[in-house]
C-alpha cells in the first residue's frame, strides 16, 4: 500500500482527476497523436509556438492516471519555454524514467513526482507517451491553414 | 457428459489444495504477497507432469520425426504421434488424420483462410465473423478478403454480448464463403451457441471455423456432435507448453486444401520438375515440427482427463458466479458481459480508474490479471470502453484468491479516494 503512495502521489491523482489544459485549440500551429497501441491510450497535444516559444499548449485524450496526469504537468512544466528548453526537460524526465543519470541536472520540478514510476517499467511508457507526442508536435511542419477561397 | 451421479461423485472428489500442489508455479511470491494468477485467459501455469514430459523429450527421446530408422527418432515420432490421438480423443474427432498440429489458434486460422476460403472466394464475396471476435479471428480475414475483393461482415452482439442470432442468418447468402465465430469469448467470457449457429450456416451451404481457444479449457468439446468444419485451438491455454496448437479439419476439406508452407515432411516426392504432396495433416506441417510442444499438449490433456473437464467445468463455474457477486459488492464497478451463459472470464470497469492503474495497484497486492483491450478491440468499442480488468479463472483458483481480489479493489478505491 504504501508504495502504491509513492506510485500514486497526491499531486498525480489531482492532475489526473482535474487535468489542466485538456482543450482542443483552434489556433494550433502544430499538433501530432499519440497512441500506445499495447494499452490504448491516446493523447493528441495542440502547440501555439511563435519565435521559437510555446505560448500555448493543450491536449486531448484518454488514458490512465499516469498518462493522464503526465500530459496535464507536461502542459503545466513547457509552456512558456522555448521548443529548445522543452527538449531538455524531456530529456532530464526520460533519463529519470528509464534510471540514466543525467549528466546535468535539469530543472524538473513537479515532474519529480514521477519518479516512482521508474519501478514499475511497463508503466514507463505511459508516463512517456505524452512527452514523445510533444516531441513530434515540434518536430513536425506547421498545420497549414485551410482557407475557404 | 456422462450420467449424473458420476458428474456429482466426480465435483465430489475435487480437491483444489491437491490440485495446486502439481503446478509449481502457483507457489511464489509476489511482490512481498503470495501470487494469485488469474490470467488464465492469457495463458494458464503448467502442471509438473507437462514439465516432465517436455524435459523427458529432451533427456530421453530427443530426435527428429518420421525420418529417421534409429530407435531415438522411433520414440520421438511414437511420441509425437501418439500426441495427435490424444488431441483427437480430447476433441472427439473420428480420424487422427483430422488432426493439423499448428503453433496455436491463430496460425490455425491463417493455415484454413490460406489453404481453404482462398482458392474459393471471388470477388464480391464474403466472409462473416462476430463482433465479439478475438484480432487473431478478424486480421487474417481482413487481409484475405483485401486480397481478393471480398466483404468481411459482422454479425452484430447486444449490450449483453450475446450474438444477435437472428442478425446472424439474416446475413447468411450465397455469397458467404466461410463463418468464423468463437466459441467463448476471450474478453466476455460468453459462450456462444455454436452447435446451433453451425447447423444455421450449413442450412444455407456455408462451412464454419470455430475458435476455441478460451472453450477447450473449459469446456467438454465435441467436433462431430458440433458438425464444426474447422475447429482451432492452443496448448499453452490449456495447461500445455506455448508454440503449439490443434487444428481440427472434416478429412473431405483437409484432403482437397492446398499446402499452407512448402518445405520437408510435407511432401511425397520433389523434383524440379514438381512436387507430390504428402498426404494431411503431413501436407499441412511442412518442416521439424515442435515434438516437444506436442508431447506436452498430450500430457496436458492427459492431465486434465485425470482431474474430469465436468470436474473442473464445476469448479471454475462456482468460482466464476462467487467472483462476479463479490466484486458486483465494490462500488462503482460495471461489469461488461454478462451474456445468458459464460464460462472462466470475468470483465469489467471501475468508474473513473483506468483498468492500467487497476491492474497495477492489484500487482501490488500480488493479484494478477490482464488491464486492456484483451485483443479485442472492436469488442472494447462495442461496449464504449477502451479497455477492461479481467479476470480469468483456472481449475486451480481457490475461493480465497476471489476474497484477495475483492480485497485488492478496495485498496484500488482508497488508492484514488
Amino acid at each position: 500500500m504504501s508504495d502504491m503512495r509513492e506510485l500514486y502521489q497526491e499531486i498525480i491523482l489531482d492532475h489526473n482527476k482535474k487535468p489542466r489544459n485538456c482543450y482542443v485549440m483552434d489556433c494550433a500551429t502544430r499538433s501530432a497523436d499519440g497512441h500506445n497501441p499495447l494499452c490504448g491510450d491516446i493523447v493528441k497535444v495542440y502547440l501555439r509556438i511563435e519565435n521559437g516559444i510555446i505560448e500555448e499548449i493543450s491536449f486531448q485524450g484518454h488514458g490512465c492516471a499516469i498518462c493522464t496526469a503526465s500530459t496535464s504537468l507536461m502542459t503545466e512544466s513547457v509552456k512558456g519555454k522555448t521548443v529548445t528548453e522543452a527538449k531538455e526537460i524531456f530529456e532530464g524526465f526520460h533519463d529519470m524514467l528509464t534510471g540514466v543519470a543525467a549528466e546535468q541536472g535539469v530543472e524538473l520540478g513537479k515532474l519529480q513526482v514521477f519518479e516512482g514510476v521508474r519501478e514499475y517499467p511497463v508503466r514507463v511508457k505511459c508516463a512517456t507517451l505524452a512527452w514523445h507526442t510533444l516531441n513530434a508536435a515540434m518536430d513536425g511542419d506547421d498545420i497549414e491553414k485551410v482557407t475557404t477561397e | 457428459m456422462s450420467n449424473p451421479h458420476a458428474v456429482a461423485e466426480v465435483v465430489d472428489a475435487f480437491d483444489v489444495e491437491r490440485v495446486r500442489a502439481d503446478f509449481p508455479a502457483l507457489h511464489q511470491e509476489v511482490n512481498g504477497k503470495p501470487l494469485v494468477y488469474l490470467d488464465n485467459a492469457a495463458t494458464t501455469q503448467k502442471p509438473r507432469a507437462v514439465i516432465d514430459a517436455v524435459r523427458g523429450f529432451y533427456e530421453r527421446d530427443c530426435s527428429n520425426v518420421h525420418r529417421g530408422v534409429h530407435l531415438l527418432s522411433q520414440r520421438a515420432t511414437v511420441g509425437f504421434e501418439t500426441a495427435r490421438t490424444t488431441v483427437k480423443k480430447f476433441i472427439g474427432a473420428a480420424d487422427s488424420r483430422s488432426i493439423v498440429f499448428t503453433r496455436g489458434t491463430t496460425e490455425g486460422i491463417n493455415l484454413v483462410a490460406s489453404s481453404f476460403v482462398r482458392p474459393r472466394l471471388g470477388e464480391g464475396d464474403e466472409v462473416l465473423i462476430s463482433a465479439m471476435e478475438h484480432h487473431s479471428n478478424i486480421v487474417p480475414w481482413q487481409l484475405l478478403c483485401e486480397e481478393r475483393g471480398a466483404h468481411l461482415r459482422v454479425i452484430p452482439i447486444d449490450d449483453d454480448g450475446d450474438i444477435i442470432l437472428a442478425e446472424y442468418e439474416r446475413l447468411l447468402n450465397e455469397r458467404t464463403k466461410i463463418v468464423g465465430i468463437v466459441h467463448v469469448s476471450n474478453a466476455l467470457g460468453t459462450v456462444n451457441p455454436v452447435r446451433e449457429m453451425i447447423a444455421t450456416a450449413h442450412a444455407h451451404g456455408v462451412p464454419v471455423l470455430v475458435d476455441g481457444a478460451q472453450a477447450v479449457p473449459h469446456l467438454a468439446v465435441d467436433v462431430q456432435e458440433l458438425d464444426c468444419d474447422f475447429y482451432v485451438f492452443s496448448g499453452h491455454k490449456v495447461y500445455g507448453p506455448t508454440g503449439i496448437g490443434a487444428l481440427y479439419g472434416k478429412r473431405e476439406h483437409l484432403l482437397e486444401m492446398v499446402p499452407y508452407q512448402g518445405g520437408g515432411d510435407m511432401i511425397l516426392s520433389v523434383s524440379f520438375e514438381g512436387t507430390t504432396f504428402n498426404e494431411p495433416p503431413h501436407r499441412f506441417e511442412a518442416g521439424t515440427p515442435n515434438i516437444e510442444g506436442a508431447i506436452g499438449l498430450a500430457s496436458a490433456i492427459n492431465y486434465v482427463n485425470r482431474i474430469g473437464r465436468d470436474a473442473i467445468a464445476a469448479h471454475e463455474r462456482r468460482l466464476l458466479v462467487d467472483a462476479t457477486a463479490a466484486v458486483l459488492e465494490i462500488p462503482g464497478i460495471r461489469l461488461i458481459g454478462s451474456a445468458r451463459e459464460r464460462a472462466s472470464a470475468l470483465s469489467f470497469v471501475m468508474d473513473g480508474i483506468h483498468p492500467h492503474d487497476i491492474g497495477t495497484i492489484l500487482d501490488s497486492e500480488g493479484v494478477a490479471v490482464r488491464a486492456g483491450h484483451h485483443c479485442a478491440q472492436p469488442v472494447m468499442k462495442r461496449f464504449g470502453v477502451s479497455a477492461t480488468v479481467r479476470a480469468s479463472f483456472a481449475l486451480y483458483n481457490t475461493d480465497s484468491e476471489i476474497a484477495a481480489l475483492a480485497a485488492g479493489l478496495v485498496k484500488v478505491r482508497e488508492v484514488f479516494g
